[in-house]
This record gives C-alpha cells, sequence and structure tokens, in this order.
C-alpha cells in the first residue's frame, strides 16, 4: 500500500551512460573549437607579428575584446545577434564559433610569444642559408617557437574545455547540464555532481600531467 | 535580413543600476582575491615543506580547483552543500566557489614564485646576520612578490570575468542583473551588449592600475 507517489527515481546505471555520453559531447565540441580555434590563432599570432602597425590597429583590439569579456556573456550576445542577422545558429553552432574565436584570441597571443621566442640571429642564419621565408617559418620557427610555448598552449587547451562548460547556458546538453538534468530527477546533487567532476577530471588531468611530462623531457 | 529594430532606451534607463552591480562584481572579485591570496599562500607552504594528510588535502584542492569548471566548482557549493544542509546564499556560494579557485591557481603561482628565488639568497641573507623572518620578510617575500605580480593581476581579471556565473545561481552581480532586466524587457542583445562594454570598462581600469602601481612599485 504506497501513500505518496514518489516523482523522483534513483540513481541508474543509464544514467552513467548519459553522463558519459555527455563527457563525449564535452569532447567534441572542445575539440572542435581548439582546433579551429588554434589554427586561426596562430594566423593572428603571425599577423600581430609581423604587420606591426597595421595588425596593432585592426585585429589586436578586437582579440583583446574577446580576452576581456566574460565567454558567458559573449554566448548569450552571439547566442542573441546571430538571429539579427538572418543566421538561424543552434546551441552548438553558436557556442562553437564563440569558443573558436575565443581559443583564437588566447593563442594568437601565445604563438607570438612563440615567433618571438625564436632568436632572430637564428632566423637570420637560416635565411642566409639560403631557405625562402615560408621554408624559415616552418622548417626553423615552428618547431623551436612551439616548443617554447607548448606550455602555454596547453594551458589554453584545458582552460577551454572547462569553459566549454559554460555552452549549457544556450541548452547544450553537455557534461555539466546534462548533470544539471539528472540533479533535477534524482535529487541526489551530491553524487552526481561528483561523477560529474571526476569526468572531468579525467578529459583534464591526464593533458596536464603528459604536458608537464613533455615539459620536463624539452628542458633537459 | 536585417529587420530588427534596436531599443536602447530601457538600458539607458537602468545604466545606473547596472554600474551599481558592476561594484557589486568587483566587490566579490576583489574580496574573492583577497581570501585567495591567504588560503593560496598557506596551500602552496603546505604543499612545499609538508608531508603526511595535510599535504594531501592541499594537492587535492589545487587539482581539483585547476582541472573543473569554475561552474562546476559553484554547483558544488550551491547544489552541493545545499544537499547535505548547508544551504549558502548566492553571495557566499560565490564569494566560496571563486576563493576555492583563486586559492587553487594562486598555490600553484606562489610555489613557483618561491622556486624562483634561490636557496642561497636566504643562506646568504641568514649569514649577513638576519633571522629568519628578516631574511623572508626583507630578501625572499620581495622576490617573490615581483615574479607573482603579474600573475595576480591576470588571476584579478579571471576572477572579474568569473563572477560573470554569479547569473547561474541568482546572483545579482552585474550579469545577473543584467539577466534580470533582459528578461524583464525582452531586450536580450542590447543588454547584454552594454553589459560586456561595462566588463571591458572594468577590466580595462584593473589592468591600468596594476600597470602604474607596478611602475610605483618596480622602480630602481
Amino acid at each position: 500500500m504506497q501513500n505518496s507517489i514518489s516523482f523522483f527515481t534513483g540513481f541508474g546505471i543509464n544514467d552513467l551512460w548519459f553522463l558519459g555520453e555527455a563527457a563525449l559531447k564535452t569532447l567534441w565540441i572542445s575539440v572542435l573549437s581548439i582546433s579551429v580555434g588554434t589554427l586561426l590563432g596562430t594566423f593572428f599570432g603571425w599577423v600581430l607579428h609581423e604587420g606591426k602597425l597595421a595588425a596593432t590597429l585592426t585585429i589586436a583590439p578586437v582579440l583583446d575584446v574577446f580576452r576581456s569579456v566574460p565567454l558567458i556573456i559573449q554566448l548569450v550576445l552571439f547566442y542573441n545577434f546571430a538571429p539579427i542577422i538572418g543566421l538561424n545558429f543552434d546551441p552548438f553552432l553558436s557556442g562553437v564559433v564563440i569558443l573558436t574565436f575565443y581559443t583564437a584570441s588566447l593563442v594568437a597571443n601565445v604563438a607570438r610569444g612563440g615567433i618571438e621566442a625564436v632568436p632572430q640571429s637564428m632566423r637570420r642564419a637560416s635565411r642566409s642559408l639560403g631557405m625562402s621565408y615560408w621554408q624559415d617559418l616552418f622548417h626553423v620557427v615552428l618547431p623551436i617557437g612551439g616548443r617554447a610555448v607548448f606550455p602555454a598552449w596547453i594551458g589554453v587547451v584545458l582552460g577551454v574545455m572547462k569553459d566549454s562548460a559554460l555552452v549549457s547556458v544556450l541548452g547544450y546538453v553537455e557534461l555539466l547540464k546534462a548533470s544539471q538534468v539528472l540533479i533535477t530527477r534524482t535529487q541526489e546533487p551530491l553524487l552526481i555532481l561528483a561523477i560529474a567532476g571526476a569526468f572531468y577530471f579525467a578529459l583534464s588531468y591526464p593533458i596536464s600531467r603528459y604536458a608537464n611530462k613533455f615539459e620536463q623531457r624539452w628542458s633537459k | 535580413m536585417f529587420d530588427y529594430n534596436f531599443h536602447w532606451r530601457p538600458v539607458l534607463k537602468t545604466l545606473p543600476d547596472l554600474i551599481q552591480a558592476g561594484l557589486t562584481t568587483l566587490e566579490v572579485a576583489v574580496l574573492s582575491m583577497v581570501i585567495g591570496i591567504i588560503l593560496g599562500l598557506g596551500l602552496a607552504l603546505i604543499r612545499m615543506h609538508m608531508k603526511g594528510p595535510l599535504r594531501w588535502f592541499t594537492v587535492a584542492w589545487i587539482e581539483m580547483a585547476r582541472n573543473t569548471p569554475a561552474l562546476f566548482q559553484l554547483f558544488f557549493f550551491g547544489f552541493g552543500l545545499g544537499a547535505i544542509g548547508i544551504n549558502l546564499t548566492p553571495y557566499t556560494i560565490i564569494l566560496a566557489g571563486l576563493s576555492f579557485n583563486c586559492a587553487g591557481y594562486l598555490a600553484e603561482n606562489f610555489r613557483g614564485g618561491f622556486q624562483a628565488v634561490p636557496d642561497t639568497q636566504l643562506k646568504a641573507a641568514r649569514c649577513l646576520g638576519m633571522n629568519a623572518w628578516q631574511a623572508y620578510t626583507r630578501i625572499v617575500i620581495p622576490q617573490v612578490f615581483k615574479v607573482i605580480y603579474h600573475p595576480i593581476t591576470n588571476q584579478m581579471v579571471w576572477a572579474v570575468l568569473m563572477s560573470s556565473l554569479g547569473m547561474l545561481i541568482g546572483f545579482r552581480e552585474l550579469s545577473g542583473e543584467t539577466q534580470f532586466f533582459a528578461s524583464r524587457t525582452f531586450r536580450i542583445f542590447e543588454y547584454f551588449a552594454v553589459t560586456a562594454v561595462l566588463y571591458y570598462v572594468i577590466v580595462k581600469i584593473i589592468l591600468a592600475v596594476s600597470r602604474l602601481l607596478a611602475m610605483r612599485l618596480f622602480r630602481y
């Protein structure tokens, strides 16, 4: 004889799958925006290094805005701005666009630092040996500068992966949103938040560990 | 394509409220930075000098703070602690969450700062007849401070940007206030655009003050 009806069901094995799937979505949106953003950011970094005055007047302030405004505001702003100019983006696409530019703005500084980390004399030497400008850029600057700023880049990657949790504001069901959905249903916030936290930790910690190892090997 | 009418008047009318909320944002950020610096210093010192459970605790804290999203940490302080009967107000949630996060990040910065000052400096100071307290406050700390000044400024900017997450836990700082007004008037884009500008201004002010202070502190 049951007197009251329970609206909440307990946490089951299916929910773990649900969270795992959501973790994959977090991974997917991060990988997509980080890879495109890194390419874009590297290009911006190169432009910032090469075109001193022109770049400082054009793209530098724009990139600065992406770094100085909270990501959550950027996301809401873009999500509400896109329909105004006639673009119908779903939450995922809006999230990817903003995260990409956000990554690019962070990577641009990193990339410029990398290019400037290569001594001028080394670049002159490579040019003197008959390398073209592009050969110099890809065979000398990229390997040496890349190593110098690798830790900084990893920092950006981890930061963006964690910040991708904010896309949940737009309604994209990634890890954090999924945990919210489950909390609403099961009313067991502590357990579910612990699991979601463990997923984030499992995504982020190995990368930072691996990067540390790389850094130590290179610094020898 | 472009049939949207911008209405800026409601935003302008509530601009004083927004600026007031901006001050709240600043207040939360500064407070959490002060708490974060104190806690972070403690965490760094314990992590460097102690062994046993206390050290594991600090390592767990630092890794949790650095490897999970800030929003997740806020949810933890909000829903997670709520589940075991500790109900915090939105203000305390955001303060606790930001302090937790800042302490974790700053602890690593402090650790780097302490490691950047060679041991021999301390030994030399002691040889010159200073006691431990004098050696630390006059020789080690000033040098550490110089190394970590820039990271602290960065963290301060991050604290301001992260405080925007208050919007999601119902705290009426700049973002929360914006959300409130935006949902009342349906002028979402206009409100968030103005808020973005306000955040930009706040960040620029912080950076300018930090630069002025640096000029005053590090001239010799």
